[in-house]
């Protein structure tokens, strides 16, 4: 079995991971630029936080033979501070040329603020003046349902970035139509409690169809598994489901939207 | 819609145990706050009580539903982000 992990915050994660998920099939690895736990206190910690993700991290990687590849932003969470998001967003164009970015990701809303929402459109428009694609967090629990319609109504006010090219991730039975009807890529997170078990995400694809969507983990420090996208392949077999669908969906869907980018390139 | 290849009592065979399991721990949640009830329910307890009589539907689309039952109904981003959690039901459900 082959697969792509296309979103894990591998910088919160063991060595021992690593191991672990290319001898499951893993094929490349993407970190989206997130939220560490607690609020960092300067663009300066962001600064170093890019870097981690731009050249620290792609080398620990390559100790386990696994691409590494990574989005860039401010997360949501940090960007009722306006003050500090724009001082992040100035400095992340000095990393879209790094040779693992992707893109600009991931980027959303977090509790559906106006400041969130200002932060989310100044990101949206660097990645069009950048010609990127664009990973989008959704908000959690409660907030999911408004956040999603929040944020793509944002997006259409962009028609010139191509809708193919933007992935709207951590969607959910009452989201994933809101962004699929919307022509967007979809993610299914799997998470233990929040979100979404290997066979609702199951249940979403037998629904839904297999195109324009993918399966990944959101590993991070917090109740994950770094495993949860191949040991979702195994669901998908016990309920019947041939080798092609297991591989479209967890191979060559992220392949293809990946792909898109110069810059990826799988194993 | 892409039809499940297994039969419907595979489907059974494979998930049976866990609905039954998860069906017997939300029941042993509610007496466990019944034995410690003090004061006013809290608003998250009453929106999973609401979301529960979804479950006697006969129509598909539970999840869905049940999800847009616990979600936040209103449409305009909010004056300011005050915290940064989330709970699992809307706060406004309690009232």
């Amino acid at each position: 079995m082959r697969y792509i992990e296309p979103h894990a915050h591998m910088v919160s994660r063991t060595t021992d991971d690593y191991e672990r998920m290319v001898t499951s099939g893993c094929q490349a690895v993407i970190e989206p630029a997130f939220w560490a736990g607690f609020d960092r206190s300067s663009a300066q910690g962001f600064y170093d936080y890019l870097r981690q993700i731009t050249e620290y991290e792609p080398r620990r990687a390559a100790k386990y033979l696994l691409p590494h590849y990574c989005w860039l932003c401010i997360n949501p969470k940090e960007s009722e501070d306006t003050v500090l998001a724009d001082e992040v967003l100035s400095i992340i164009p000095e990393f879209i040329g790094k040779p693992n970015v992707l893109g600009i990701g991931e980027i959303g809303l977090n509790k559906n603020s106006k400041n969130e929402l200002a932060v989310l459109e100044k990101h949206i428009q660097l990645a069009a003046d950048h010609d990127q694609m664009v990973l989008v967090h959704t908000p959690h629990l409660e907030d999911k349902r408004k956040g999603t319609k929040l944020i793509v109504d944002a997006l259409k006010n962009h028609p010139e970035i191509d809708p193919a090219k933007i992935i709207i991730d951590h969607v959910e039975e009452h989201t994933v139509g809101i962004v699929k009807d919307a022509g967007f890529w979809a993610g299914i997170t799997l998470y233990p409690e929040s979100k979404c078990t290997s066979a609702r995400a199951t249940d979403i694809l037998e629904i839904y169809g297999t195109e324009q969507i993918w399966i990944n983990s959101a590993c991070d420090w917090g109740h994950s598994n770094p495993l949860a996208v191949p040991q979702t392949a195994l669901h998908m077999r016990r309920r019947g489901h041939d080798q092609e669908f297991i591989d479209k969906i967890l191979f060559k869907n992220p392949h293809d939207f990946l792909s898109q980018s110069p810059n990826f390139k799988a194993l | 819609m892409i039809a499940p290849p297994a039969t419907t009592p595979a489907l059974a065979d494979d998930g049976f145990m866990d609905a039954r399991a998860k069906m017997l721990d939300i029941a042993a949640f509610l007496d466990r706050l019944d034995r410690h009830a003090q004061g006013s329910e809290d608003y998250r307890i009453a929106a999973l009580r609401s979301a529960l009589t979804e479950l006697h539907s006969e129509t598909p689309g539970r999840v869905a539903r049940i999800l847009d039952q616990l979600s936040d109904p209103s449409q305009e981003p909010i004056e300011q982000a005050t915290e940064q959690g989330a709970a699992g039901a809307y706060l406004n459900l309690k009232s």
